[in-house]
């Protein structure tokens, strides 16, 4: 976040800049998949933390969140790239929020109309996008340096992956928790909900067993790769 | 040819003492509060310890083998945490949730932080911790003491299926025909009715409550064993009990019909057992001898403070979780003065 956004405008090259796409650009797999898996915002760069442990008691919430996080991420990210030369550097910072609250006002109106239930439980962490901190830190990383379509790319890459980590919380809160998925029971009518995973502990106690797996899982993959390099490095 | 002259530092001398020779010297202290368990609870006591005792070793060997210490299972601490769990459990508890109290004791609060000799805080009350969030009705559902049949039947509710909800017991205790039977623990007819258990039925453990928390005496004398052995620090189950039964003195004086006698208080819930076999966890709890009195007076009089004032009937629990949380800072308030060093102003202890 503390790192300058100069606008890499393309002043100096010949001609009009190119305003969605530029063959020079990276768009690679990577610039979709860097935010669902290698930089993921919860389990990895540990962004958003507030309405992670906060509304993922039931994997329906989970989901309302993620998409509507995903929403505001994707479509502030586009219209702050295509902004991007024209926002002086000194007010960025207040230019984004306007341009987020704008969106999250639109999402907060927009689940209000289809579900007054999903918008009772989410509560005040749909108004809470706005200082969310994926999506500044994905404004100010990412969208105010890159063209269109890498940033829809990357913006939409990284609200899956948010959405994602909502939901592996989520769906495990409420199956522990409630004995059912989406609202749909599992276990019938005898299943002995576990009270604390509907509680905030249990979000940080979910939260904490899935970073634990993924730690677990990163580290024996470095190793591995580490154990074969060497065995190469000797066999050379 | 001159022997080697070999320097080491001290100590020189050494007693032939161990960790595991400890642990099984506690072990042997807890088996006949055990024992008396499953006397008087009868089969579900039995399975109920043999669960939690097995799952927390299971559970230690799984999580040492993912580490690379090394196996700790032999050294018998794991074996203590499962007892304890055991004990502070009510006797009808479904064995699964036994499972799932030593699974999470043992892998939240002892493996994750590196095992034994790391745990901030005792692993068997970080398992009954847990499952009192979790499943808040089937930990303060109690049956009858010396119930007849208690070693040809179970506990209905002992036998539940896995993640299903607990048969009620009211039930099969009605079928009991006790006379006088009216759910509730001395704790709670105090709390609640204002009515006192004769306390000679509440030290030989003659009442209802959880499995292995009710023969305050026997533990008390089991505890005593223990210390005179020097395999714990008196100081921290005697300041828990002077902290209680100190704090609990002036509101019995003020008004003795509402609040309990500081005997009743001593002799009733977990009380002596947290005191003598929890609080005194050698790894949670503080290192100096001032630090173990005042982490025990800590300990004392909030259990005292919650059970009269808090929603929850019995209090030790989170008392000695507490205790444990702040008892680093207490070792390091209280490390004594090195002998011929001059005491530390604030300035110069910065570093």
């Amino acid at each position: 976040m503390a790192e300058s956004s100069t606008p890499t405008s393309s002043a100096g090259k010949s001609g009009p800049a190119p305003i969605l796409f530029d063959r020079e650009e990276n768009l690679t797999a990577d610039t979709f998949l860097r935010g669902l898996w290698k930089e993921n915002p919860v389990f990895v760069t540990m962004l958003g933390m507030c309405p992670t442990l906060a509304v993922t008691n039931s994997a329906i919430n989970a989901l309302g969140m993620g998409l509507s996080t995903t929403f505001v991420l994707v479509v502030s990210g586009a219209l702050i790239s295509l902004l991007r030369n024209w926002i002086p550097k000194q007010v960025r910072i207040a230019s984004y929020i306007v341009i987020i609250a704008t969106f999250v006002t639109i999402v907060d109106y927009l689940i209000q109309a289809v579900s007054l239930e999903l918008y009772a439980a989410l509560g005040a962490f749909i108004q809470l996008i706005v200082v969310n901190c994926i999506i500044l830190g994905r404004a100010e990383a990412y969208a105010s340096k890159q063209r269109l379509v890498p940033t829809l790319v990357n913006s939409l890459g990284t609200g899956l992956g948010f959405t994602l980590a909502l939901l592996s919380l989520g769906t495990v809160r409420e199956i522990l928790g409630n004995g059912s998925i989406l609202g749909i029971p599992l276990f019938g009518s005898d299943f002995q909900g576990w009270l604390v995973m509907i509680l905030p502990p249990g979000g940080f106690f979910v939260l904490g067993a899935w970073m634990m797996l993924f730690n677990w899982l990163r580290l024996r993959k470095e190793r591995r790769t580490a154990a074969s390099s060497g065995v190469t490095a000797h066999a050379g | 040819m001159p022997r080697p002259i070999e320097i080491r530092t001290s100590p020189h001398l050494k007693r032939a003492i161990s960790v595991d020779r400890i642990m099984r010297n506690v072990v042997f202290a807890l088996l006949p509060i055990c024992a008396f368990a499953v006397f008087q609870f009868g089969l579900s006591a039995l399975l109920l310890l043999l669960t939690t005792t097995g799952v927390a070793i299971a559970t230690e060997w799984f999580f040492s083998r993912m580490s690379e210490r090394g196996s700790t299972v032999s050294d018998w601490s794991v074996v203590i945490t499962g007892i304890l769990l055991g004990l502070t459990l009510p006797p009808g508890f479904p064995l699964w949730m036994a499972a799932v109290a030593a699974f999470v004791g043992v892998a939240l609060g002892k493996a994750f932080f590196g095992g034994l000799g790391y745990n901030v805080m005792n692993p068997a009350l970080v398992g009954r911790a847990f499952v009192q969030a979790a499943f808040p009705v089937a930990i303060t559902t109690w049956t009858p003491a010396f119930a007849p049949g208690r070693f040809v039947e179970l506990i209905p509710s002992t036998l539940t299926m896995p993640f299903m909800r607990p048969e009620p017991v009211a039930d099969w205790v009605a079928g009991l025909n006790l006379d006088a039977w009216t759910g509730a623990t001395p704790l709670a007819l105090q709390k609640f009715q204002h009515i006192e258990v004769p306390l000679l039925d509440n030290a030989l453990g003659l009442v209802a409550g959880s499995s292995g928390e009710t023969a305050s005496l026997l533990i008390l004398a089991c505890g005593l064993w223990l210390a005179f052995r020097r395999m714990l620090d008196w100081r921290i189950p005697l300041s828990v009990m002077a902290g209680a039964a100190l704090t609990a003195l002036p509101f019995w004086l003020m008004d003795g019909n509402l609040y309990p006698t500081p005997w009743f208080v001593l002799c009733s819930g977990g009380l002596m057992l947290g005191a003598w076999f929890m609080a005194s966890d050698m790894v949670a709890s503080p290192v100096t001898a001032r630090g173990a009195v005042i982490y025990g007076v800590f300990i004392g009089s909030l259990t005292v403070f919650i059970r009269l004032f808090g929603g929850l009937v019995e209090g030790i629990m989170y008392a000695i979780l507490l205790g444990n949380a702040v008892g680093p800072l207490i070792s390091s308030w209280t490390q004594p003065r090195i002998y011929g060093v001059v005491k530390k102003t604030r300035e110069s202890s910065q570093p």
